[in-house]
């Protein structure tokens, strides 16, 4: 972990948000490769469109779309994150010390998203691409229309899991409350065993691939195949 | 958008401080809900058979001395009359329904804005900071309370449109969220004898629980025909005489956070408002799940 002697200080009581982001946007042509951000008490947009290779520490909690956008960079909440946190990540590294609202990881392309906690509804909605692994449980609704990339949960899940899911790879450790439309349980084969094993390690997660079941689409509700191609 | 906070006691020292607890978290809401702002408190409940009244004129020079001295004349009334900002609380020493037909027939200009043996309801248009300011919210004890800041869709901006509302004795109701099929039920319960002072969405809701538990139902059950008749997104918070219950549509997209310590039970739109209360960085936080019913209770003494 970065320390404060190290690290470039942003005190968001005294620093307006704009001047913070406009900041760590600059990281992309040099200037400090980490940062720790103080007193964020819940600021919506905190630390949104980096594209940089720098390490940041927000130091509390976060408001609404903390890192989203994020490219490149790690960054670490040491607290709770409210909805949409890490929505359309690119790539890079989120972690989520506390719980996650809603909408953790919506829509992310790639990179990797941890949560130590909790997070809520509709976690992973229309993901495309980014790996999220959360070490409780997820509420209702996650994976809504995921199109591809991985989501592991070592907890529960809540209902309507994976409602309309087209390629994305979902393990859960606990209990599922109720699976999606077109939202099957499906074989663990050796690739996805070795996909898992790779997402717990990087996560750190405590938690082994036997534990898991998998779950992804059934493909019955395409609703644009090339077959049908003449139809449409 | 809208705001929704709640604080709910623990210990007699958060009861004492209530509103000193409470303004910091209305106001964390601010930009949630510039157009108008308000607050019910459940507090220093009047003996059984008496009926403590929140009044509100247009006129902030109102002599609310002379409503109180008639009010004694035909009913009996306390002494004191607490002023808040352009409201007051009087108390009538005759039950609910004698004394809101008498403020209604003598005084037509004055809106009651609760009633009950506990609940005070203010609420004002205008920045949720000057409400706080104007309405000394600070200086407020109680068991617990709620508060709301607005953003206005569904309908005007007026002190009346202004959250809590309240259509049932010591029963209000805030709300984040709109409903799609109010007018029809506005129809539905005016059928049924509620009565309602605006067009607002929200006032449906609080009309419709009202009416749920007038028909016998439990707080259990007003919530579950909540979930069947009312058609679109609510973070509804219920304060009761004893308590206040949380709950969201099947859906859940409008935001809640609920945190709990010994001390407290707080209830916030977002987390930011919770993080101002003493010990809320040791507090259990969860979001409630959809289309259930959390509800924190006073054991009457």
């Amino acid at each position: 972990m970065a320390t404060a002697t190290d690290s470039e200080v942003v005190d968001l009581a005294v620093t307006p948000l704009r001047e913070l982001n406009q900041r760590l946007h600059d990281a992309a042509t040099g200037g400090p490769r980490s940062w720790r951000i103080v007193n964020p008490n819940g600021a919506h947009a905190i630390a949104v469109g980096i594209d940089a290779e720098i390490d940041v520490t927000i130091a509390g909690h976060t408001g609404y779309y903390a890192a989203g956008m994020n490219k490149h960079a790690t960054v670490t909440i040491e607290g709770n994150a409210g909805v949409g946190v890490g929505e359309n990540i690119m790539s890079g590294r989120i972690h989520v010390k506390g719980n996650a609202s809603q909408a953790c990881a919506a829509t992310g392309r790639g990179g990797l998203v941890v949560v130590d906690g909790n997070a809520s509804s509709r976690c992973g909605i229309s993901m495309k691409g980014v790996e999220i692994v959360v070490k409780g449980d997820i509420g209702h609704m996650s994976g809504f229309m995921a199109q591809s990339g991985t989501l592991v949960v070592c907890g529960d899940a809540g209902d309507a899991l994976g409602d309309s899911i087209y390629e994305t790879h979902i393990y859960v450790r606990g209990s599922v409350q109720g699976l999606g439309a077109d939202c099957i349980e499906k074989e663990l084969k050796e690739f996805h065993r070795e996909e898992l094993g790779r997402l717990l390690a990087a996560a750190g997660a405590d938690a082994t691939v036997d534990e898991f079941r998998r779950y992804g689409s059934a493909r019955q509700l395409y609703t644009f195949t090339i077959d049908n191609a003449g139809a449409y | 958008m809208c705001g929704i906070v709640g604080l709910f006691a623990k210990t007699p020292e958060v009861e004492a401080n209530l509103g000193a607890l409470l303004a910091p978290m209305l106001h964390e809401m601010s930009d949630r809900g510039p157009d108008s702002a308000g607050v019910a408190f459940f507090r220093n409940p009047v003996e059984s058979g008496h009926t403590k009244l929140t009044l509100q004129h247009d006129d902030p020079a109102y002599d609310w001395d002379a409503l109180r001295k008639a009010l004694k004349e035909a009913h009996g009334a306390d002494k004191h009359v607490e002023r808040r900002g352009n409201h007051a609380v009087v108390v009538a020493h005759a039950d609910a329904v004698r004394a809101e037909a008498w403020i209604e027939e003598h005084h037509p200009d004055v809106k009651i804005m609760s009633a009950g043996e506990a609940i005070e309801i203010y609420k004002e248009v205008g920045r949720p900071e000057a409400f706080i300011e104007a309405f000394d919210i600070q200086g407020l004890n109680g068991t617990h309370a709620l508060g709301h800041t607005r953003m206005a869709t569904e309908s005007k901006v007026t002190t009346a449109g202004s959250h809590p509302f309240s259509t049932g004795l010591d029963l209000c109701l805030v709300h984040n969220g709109s409903l799609s099929n109010h007018n029809g039920l506005r129809r539905m319960l005016r059928r049924e004898g509620v009565r309602f002072q605006t067009e607002n969405d929200t006032e449906v809701a609080a009309g419709y629980m009202m009416w749920r538990q007038r028909e016998g139902d439990t707080l259990q059950q007003v919530v579950d025909h909540c979930i069947e008749d009312l058609d679109g997104f609510y973070t509804f918070l219920i304060g009761t005489r004893d308590g206040f219950a949380v709950v969201r549509d099947p859906i859940a997209c409008k935001p809640a956070v609920l945190a709990e310590t010994d001390e407290w039970v707080a209830m916030s739109s977002e987390y930011r408002s919770i993080a101002t209360l003493p010990g809320a960085e040791k507090a259990t936080a969860w979001e409630p799940a959809p289309a259930a019913l959390y509800m924190w209770e006073k054991e009457r003494v």
